[in-house]
């Protein structure tokens, strides 16, 4: 890890509009060297016009960017030999192969010849792809295609990485090797800026983790200050087949000892600093003659914080994990 | 160095991506045997006329061969998004616009030759005066090259782009001397033809092929120029407006 005392990245009071939408609305956090700092949030939260922003792909209305030291808040092209990117799609060559795809890319950044085949040569090997590196970028399947994409945005070694969603819509072996590939970087010493809307991957992977909602960042902390709230947490879910909003007053008063919630859809969750007692609440629930289909142990997580600190439903973000039919939650 | 690394693979994979494709070498060939063969039929006259219509085919096979491929190139890859990956490289735009103008620069100016092959097999073309033709070939092929840049930046999708093409390209063939001297069109037309860059580069060849022109080669030269500098530095603000936005 790099010992500078300069933040890798340093953005204050970003500010983006795309006509009257703000998309990006007055955010401001650092990211220090070697630091995997995730950027959680659903989709059209903000989080790929940031990094848009941040990599000199769009241009900010107000605030300041610094990388590295270096003022790009004017000129975003001042710091672009320090970062990589990984685009949220896939945006190789399709005519091109995968060996020369990568030996492309490499020479975007100045590489030479020799080296930047040796380079992609590697890649293609840590990636598992050395059997496609001749066949062409179009005849690739999406899961090759996102690795590739992935290592031609690190072909040039570069100490600061900005990953966009670099797990959404792939296979599941697919999404670990890329986890894992991620956690090797950050272990060598690489910034990792990392937006993504799979909570586990973030609680995962990353040392900070900023919420964005709407364009703003709610909060921003430690993984581990972030988890501390829920930590030691007994959590239980009961699924009922009628259940009704107000039993949750009556629940509330027959078991002071614990705190209940109710979701729309019957299930209710029971949390307790100390282990919760199934038996007497079925009971209970069955004699106001609801019927419990499931009682299930839930290990609370980063995704009881988010939904805590935005109120944004958990299910919100799992219809968005299943619509992207991807692997990152694996 | 690093620069150079950059724009000489930019431009050795577009000329491999894309223009050395066959289907664009064989228009690059077709399409000027079609025109010079058509005008000449037409003309009526004698072998020797296909000097008189030399500087327009020439012109024409430049305009079209640029515009066509260069305006189709990158709106695909605005499409696919691998635009973005030459945006996200540490070189500046003025450096990567030439590196991916280069191939449809160099692109016109071959097509160019083709005419000027079949001319030397019909007739006589020891009177040219290429000291004027070359440059003002490569100048031709820089301002057409910059005015289907300038017309790419405007176009989301490839059939919109050849749209606005055809657009300029179509009226240039009347307007700008290929074909019918800019002095036979009528006087209210005459300033639109004056407006537009190919209108100069016309003028040269035709002075240096068939020793009639209207303004100095200077002048012409001077214009010319001051065409391919403008139609560049209004690419690059557009692509700055509307591309990184």
């Amino acid at each position: 890890m790099k010992s500078d005392n300069q933040p890798a990245i340093e953005v204050s009071n970003l500010t983006k509009h795309y006509g009257e939408v703000i998309a990006v609305n007055d955010i401001s956090f650092q990211v220090g060297n070697g630091e995997l700092f995730g950027f959680l949030g659903p989709n059209g939260a903000g989080k790929t016009t940031t990094i848009n922003m941040l990599t000199g792909l769009a241009r900010l209305d107000a605030g300041k960017i610094n990388i590295s030291g270096i003022d790009c808040t004017r000129n975003p092209k001042a710091a672009q030999h320090l970062t990589g990117t990984v685009p949220d799609e896939s945006n190789l060559y399709p005519e091109l192969t995968g060996f020369d795809n990568l030996c492309f890319c490499a020479a975007l950044y100045g590489i030479r010849k020799i080296e930047r085949q040796q380079r992609a040569q590697e890649l293609l090997e840590i990636f598992g792809l050395t059997d496609a590196s001749n066949r062409k970028f179009a005849g690739y399947s999406k899961g090759m295609k996102r690795k590739l994409t992935f290592a031609a945005g690190i072909i040039h070694q570069p100490p600061i990485l900005f990953l966009d969603e670099p797990t959404t819509g792939i296979d599941v072996s697919s999404a670990r090797q890329v986890r894992q590939i991620i956690a090797d970087l950050h272990r060598k010493g690489t910034t990792i800026f990392l937006t993504t809307h799979y909570i586990e991957e973030a609680e995962r992977l990353c040392e900070r983790i900023a919420f964005i909602v709407n364009g703003r960042v709610v909060r921003t902390d430690h993984t581990a200050n972030l988890l501390e709230p829920v930590k030691g947490k007994n959590v239980l879910l009961l699924s009922t087949s009628n259940f009704g909003a107000n039993l949750s007053k009556e629940m509330g008063l027959a078991f002071p000892e614990y705190q209940f919630q109710s979701a729309a859809s019957g299930q209710i969750r029971v949390e307790s600093a100390e282990p919760v007692n199934v038996g007497p609440l079925v009971r209970f629930l069955e004699e106001q003659g609801i019927q419990v289909t499931e009682a299930r142990r839930h290990l609370p997580s980063l995704e009881d914080v988010f939904v805590q600190v935005t109120g944004i439903e958990a299910g919100l973000m799992m219809k968005e994990k299943e619509k992207a039919g991807g692997g990152g939650n694996q | 160095m690093r620069r150079w690394i950059a724009f000489s693979s930019i431009f050795a994979k577009d000329m491999r991506a894309y223009y050395l494709k066959p289907p664009n070498v064989s228009w690059g060939i077709i399409f000027p045997l079609a025109w010079t063969g058509m005008f000449f039929i037409r003309s009526g006259m004698g072998i020797e006329s296909v000097l008189d219509l030399l500087p327009g085919v020439v012109t024409i096979s430049i305009l079209f061969g640029t515009t066509s491929l260069l305006s189709v190139t990158l709106t695909f890859e605005r499409r696919n998004r691998s635009f973005e990956r030459l945006l996200l490289a540490p070189i500046s735009l003025e450096t990567l616009m030439l590196a991916k103008t280069s191939g449809a620069i160099l692109f016109g100016i071959v097509n160019a030759f083709i005419p000027i092959v079949i001319a030397a097999f019909l007739a006589d073309i020891s009177g040219i005066a290429w000291s004027l033709v070359v440059p003002a070939i490569i100048l031709i092929g820089i301002v057409s090259t910059f005015l289907g840049l300038f017309i790419s930046v405007s176009a989301s999708e490839v059939f919109e782009a050849q749209t606005f093409s055809n657009f300029f390209r179509f009226p240039m063939i009347f307007l700008c001397g290929l074909f019918f001297p800019v002095m036979a069109l009528p006087v209210f037309i005459r300033p639109l033809s004056y407006i537009l860059p190919v209108t100069y580069g016309v003028d040269i060849l035709q002075g240096a092929v068939n020793g009639e022109h209207i303004l100095s080669f200077t002048l012409d030269f001077a214009i010319l120029s001051a065409f391919c500098i403008a139609l560049f530095l209004l690419s690059l603000r557009n692509i700055k407006r509307k591309w990184i936005n």
